[in-house]
């Protein structure tokens, strides 16, 4: 790669290869084409998790148990039944593991954390390539899960993306190898996020530009840094957890089986311990995203920077002492419980502070209504939504109450399905135009977020309304009662899919119509050191470092 | 890139991160210990106490200790205790049985678990004497007496959070022993 580099030095010249040739991609240590590809990889993901989810519409459109049943593969309503709990669960996984983590660390992160930091590549490029290719390797085996016997003669596993033990060990629920599958399936996307993590902290702390102290990075790098910690510290415990899972199914030992002395809430424990730092490691990096396009599109340095970076760290950290506010219900004790609210609660400081930030960063700002800046504002938007309902759901007393309904549904799919997708989306059309080299349609790209907007919040909104009226997740029927809402969450998905379908237009339209982008299209707001670049970028950049000095933006 | 100084630190720094990874994978089995010794020493979610000797004195407040049972799904047996309630004087020992028989063919080897609630009484709450502290062998159509030997402590009426209790609720439920061959 050195050799390489100089030589691309020597000649002023590129030097990237074809497009069409396979080792490109298979062999790849190059940052940005693994970027790519994780991007690829997450778009391809996100359409199959978003079309399970719209089989869950579709079913729950009507009360009974109606489409599912029409499918070939489905014998009979008790068939039907497991099927509905088999999507629900692919789709929680594939979504989490498969879509929004491959986009916002592998994507986004490979992309532009060495850009941003003034590094030539990744530290460890080899490293990075397997990072990726296990990826593909584990969604197969997630794939294949879905499709072999899991309960019974029904395929698939069925007991949640939280895979609770005892249902996930149970000799007479879930004997077949589909969870034995998914068990693997979610290891190797472990080992695959650890491997990605090792290689972010090193390359962060050891390869910043001359000049580019941790008090001058980006803050989208500053996330990404604080993701790929979480990342180390909570995926191992994931790991144990699913290794006992695995040996509880297979070889006898006893960890979560009453009967032989293990305890089944121990597992719940060990998963939230992950789980907890899980939905931030979702989250984080979309706030560093829209640190920066909050920032390039009002023309200011993002409102207090230091604070911005150390409210991540705090998010980090606190997020690691909070996991049993997922599990009010097993009976825990007041004094717990009266330390997991309080924890909980704290966290909506920091959370506070970037919200109320971004404000200020807009306060007084130049601001211009370009694409990115839309789904950033929405990004806000929805995610102090979904954030005032993780308030409300943080006291035991209602969640007591409202555990298991769709309130909770409606609660994380605001933080996550609109705020991690709207951010990913904003970070899409920030960072196309440097990707690709080209401009896409600026209308078409509006018209993208209006529907989508308008579609997520018909969706979900009206969770909120089933929830507290008691409806509880993962069936595959309801009471005639709740007909009403739920039938307009089908629209609103009807909807959603409208919006996907726009954007994969304005992707093709992009690629179709090549209008150059140059190497800045945002103008002065664009700071960030990926903007002194052409786009797209040179196969190797950065071979003369550059060199940061005090006064430059973040 | 100052190519050879960079890589020593990068290896460094690759090494310390993967330490960390390894770390926490032990720290994850080391939990399966850490918390079954945090469950039996603070009475968590309404784990009894073992104890060895019964309080050298009671007094007079009375509590009243009602008995439940419940059966595991898979498991042939039936299961229930032999009175419904039990009244005694706090840090009084007392004695109570439960009454188990084999409905079927087969030996049964099974296990009892056990709870009392409200949960924070368990730490106020010992067994001398339990027939769940082993497995128990049932030849098929065997019944058998179990007795329990318990007393409550007397430390239970200065805790501030169970004072007020004057009921408690000692539960079992009965697992085929998983140590034992299918049968």
């Amino acid at each position: 790669m050195t050799h390489e580099a100089a030589h691309a030095a020597d000649h002023h010249d590129d030097h990237r290869p074809s497009l069409w040739s396979w080792k490109r991609w298979v062999y790849s240590t190059n940052h940005k084409d693994i970027g790519t590809m994780y991007l690829i990889f997450a778009i391809f993901a996100g359409l199959i998790g978003g079309a399970l989810s719209g089989l869950i519409r579709w079913e729950l459109a009507e009360p009974g148990v109606g489409v599912l049943t029409q499918l070939p593969w489905i014998a009979d309503v008790d068939a039907a039944k497991h099927y509905y709990n088999s999507i629900v669960t692919y789709h929680g996984l594939i979504m989490i593991f498969f879509m929004v983590m491959p986009a916002m660390i592998g994507g986004f992160g490979n992309w532009f954390v060495p850009l941003m930091i003034g590094a030539p590549d990744m530290a460890f490029p080899r490293m990075n390539n397997i990072s990726f290719w296990l990826l593909p390797a584990s969604f197969t085996l997630a794939v294949i899960s879905m499709i072999v016997p899991g309960n019974g003669a029904y395929p698939g596993f069925g007991g949640g993306w939280t895979l609770y033990a005892p249902l996930s060990t149970s000799p007479t629920h879930h004997s077949g190898s589909s969870m034995d599958l998914l068990i693997l399936s979610l290891h190797i996307a472990g080992a695959s996020s650890i491997l990605g993590a090792v290689n972010f902290i090193t390359t962060i702390f050891n390869m910043r530009a001359p000049g580019m102290t941790m008090h001058r990075m980006p803050l989208f790098a500053w996330s990404v840094l604080v993701t790929a910690w979480l990342l180390v510290l909570s995926l191992p415990v994931l790991a144990g957890a699913l290794t006992m899972l695995l040996t509880d199914r297979n070889f006898g030992t006893q960890f979560f089986q009453a009967a032989g002395g293990g305890d089944p809430v121990m597992y719940q424990h060990l998963f939230w311990f992950f789980g907890h730092p899980e939905v931030y490691i979702l989250i984080l990096p979309g706030f560093g995203m829209i640190s920066q396009i909050v920032s390039t599109f009002s023309k200011k340095p993002v409102f207090g920077y230091l604070g911005m970076a150390y409210a991540m760290v705090a998010i980090g950290v606190i997020g690691f002492l909070v996991w049993a506010h997922h599990m009010y219900t097993v009976g825990m004790g007041l004094d717990l419980e009266a330390y997991f609210i309080a924890a909980t609660m704290v966290i909506a400081v920091p959370t506070g502070i970037k919200i109320f930030s971004w404000i200020a960063t807009m306060w007084g700002g130049s601001i211009t209504f370009k694409v990115p800046m839309l789904w950033a504002m929405g990004f806000i938007f929805l995610f102090t939504v979904g954030g005032v309902t993780g308030v409300v759901l943080a006291n035991s007393g209602i969640d007591t109450a409202l555990h298991d309904t769709y309130y909770v549904v409606a609660h994380f799919h605001y933080v996550l399905s609109l705020g991690a997708v709207f951010a990913i989306f904003a970070g899409f059309y920030y960072w196309i135009p440097k990707m690709s080299g080209y401009r896409y349609n600026g209308f078409l790209g509006g018209l993208h977020f209006w529907v989508m907007f308008i579609g997520v919040n018909i969706v979900f909104f009206p969770q909120h309304f089933l929830g507290l009226q008691g409806m509880p997740r993962r069936y595959i029927d309801y009471p005639e009662a709740f007909t009403y809402w739920n039938h307009i969450s089908s629209i609103g998905y009807v909807i959603t899919a409208v919006g996907v379908l726009i954007f994969l237009i304005t992707v093709a339209e992009m690629f179709i119509a090549r209008r150059k982008a140059g190497a800045n299209p945002w103008g002065e707001g664009a700071t960030t050191l990926e903007w002194t670049l052409s786009s797209p970028p040179p196969f190797h950049q950065f071979n003369e470092l550059p060199v940061i000095k005090p006064d430059s933006h973040h | 890139m100052t190519e050879r100084h960079s890589q020593k630190r990068m290896a460094i720094t690759a090494a310390i991160v993967s330490g960390v990874v390894a770390g926490m994978t032990g720290l994850a089995f080391a939990a399966v210990p850490l918390y079954d010794a945090f469950c039996k020493v603070t009475g968590f979610g309404g784990t009894t106490q073992e104890a060895t000797r019964a309080p050298d004195h009671a007094l007079e407040r009375r509590i009243e200790v009602r008995f439940d049972s419940n059966i595991a799904p898979d498991l042939p047996v039936e299961f229930a205790p032999s009175q419904i309630s039990e009244s005694l004087r706090i840090g009084e020992t007392g004695l109570a049985f439960y009454r188990v028989r084999n409905l079927s063919e087969r030996t049964i080897v099974a296990r009892a678990t056990y709870n009392v609630t409200p949960h924070v009484a368990g730490q106020y709450f010992a067994k001398l004497e339990c027939f769940c502290f082993q497995d128990r062998t049932l030849a098929p159509g065997e019944e058998a007496e179990l007795p329990v030997v318990f007393f409550v402590d007397p430390e239970l009426v200065s805790d501030p959070d169970t004072t007020g209790i004057n009921t408690l609720t000692l539960s079992y439920t009965f697992f085929r022993s998983t140590a034992a061959p299918t049968g």
